[in-house]
């Protein structure tokens, strides 16, 4: 069902390539801020605003959101834009990926194997630690500026320094907490 | 319009690969992380060092925009964001791009993770201001530094008297190489190799 890895990292390889050939480099986290910064707009119009002042067109009332000429804000404002349609249709790719190859298998659809082997069949007890777990990824992924996508494969195919600099915070903590935490494999 | 139309293609692409490599596979995520499992690193350092190396040679024979490079800046967040995301990483065996695409393919653990992500960068948001007065925001090794220097652009190089494009062709066939010799599980008895050689012999 997994493709070898040859072939796979030829695929995504050339996917890399292909957008910063024909756009720009791939990055995903950024995405999350604007789907934020849509909600809270619906809520409160008074969050993005319009601004001749600014260099994007565009001001926001929270910093990050006005930062780099409200880069951000504007992206908010316009949400048909290369950033958030490309992760749009991401969502929408792996979904047809997962339909032709017929699914995930029911018990897998609330958590895999190597969680149930070391932690058991509880669905709220995985729920609740991939929450959090969530967090500390996005809030950790704008602090760097970047994640998986943006920093280490983009990053590192353009050597840039920052690229290095997160794969290595990310494995010094990813791979002593994955072996602390599941000692069986599955 | 076009590039929307390129968003469309390059992304379902991209979230299409990711599923078929089992990138959207937390138990491969974190079967890589435990180090039982290495095909996906493998997976990913050819991934890296082909783009890399095609994209380098590109840029040489000019057939590559240098415009179209995002080099983004060093700083100590970047270092200490990696390890925020670095534990998540390996608790839920999701990123940001992997959790998105994991929910689309059913798994309600992984929406659970976009939720908690959508809250994570919300609470950045607010606090960005504050985390911008600490310091950690502050560039170091010249900000948007690549190794060597790229012509075309005006990114400071770590080697400023070196070829960027060379440096990059070398090092994206230093991580192909790494990625043939890495081996399939650095746990006995574990990786693909052994679950195969266990159930079924071809597949």
């Amino acid at each position: 069902m997994i493709l070898p890895w040859r072939l796979g990292g030829l695929a995504l390889g050339l996917v890399f390539l292909a957008a910063v050939v024909l756009v720009k480099p791939i990055g995903v986290s950024t995405q999350f801020v604007i789907f934020d910064g849509i909600l809270w707009d619906a809520i409160n119009p008074a969050v993005v605003v319009e601004s001749v002042e600014s260099k994007s067109g565009y001001a926001s009332s929270n910093a990050y959101l006005d930062k780099s000429g409200g880069s951000y804000a504007k992206n908010v404002a316009n949400p048909l834009n290369y950033g958030f349609v490309f992760v749009v249709a991401m969502i929408l790719g792996a979904a047809v990926s997962a339909l032709l190859r017929g699914g995930v298998p029911k018990a897998e659809r609330s958590m895999p194997p190597v969680w149930r082997a070391n932690f058991g069949d509880s669905p709220g007890k995985r729920y609740l630690v991939a929450f959090v777990s969530g967090f500390l990824v996005l809030y950790g992924a704008r602090l760097a500026g970047g994640c998986t996508s943006g920093h280490m494969m983009s990053g590192m195919m353009q050597t840039a320094v920052s690229g290095y600099i997160f794969a290595a915070g990310a494995f010094l903590a990813g791979i002593p907490l994955a072996l602390y935490l599941f000692r069986k494999e599955a | 319009m076009t590039t929307i139309l390129l968003a469309i293609v390059i992304g379902g692409a991209f979230g299409f690969v990711l599923d078929r490599i089992g990138a959207t596979n937390p138990n491969v995520i974190i079967g890589m992380l435990r180090l039982g499992n290495l095909h996906l690193m493998k997976t990913i350092l050819l991934a890296i060092g082909v783009s890399s190396l095609l994209m380098f040679a590109g840029l040489l024979a000019g057939v590559v925009d240098p415009g179209h490079l995002s080099v983004k800046s060093a700083y100590f967040g970047v270092f200490l964001g990696g390890i925020l995301l670095g534990l998540g990483f390996a608790a839920a065996g999701y990123c940001p791009g992997t959790g998105l695409a994991a929910a689309a393919t059913g798994r309600k653990d992984a929406l659970a993770f976009v939720l908690g992500g959508l809250l994570g960068a919300a609470a950045y948001m607010a606090s960005y201001a504050w985390v911008e007065t600490t310091g950690v925001l502050d560039s170091i090794l010249g900000g948007k530094t690549t190794l060597g220097a790229v012509a075309g652009t005006d990114y400071p190089a770590l080697f400023p008297g070196l070829s960027g494009e060379v440096l990059g062709i070398a090092v994206g066939v230093a991580l192909i190489i790494v990625a043939f010799l890495l081996p399939d599980s650095l746990r006995p008895g574990e990786g693909i190799a052994a679950t195969h050689k266990g159930h079924h012999a071809h597949s």
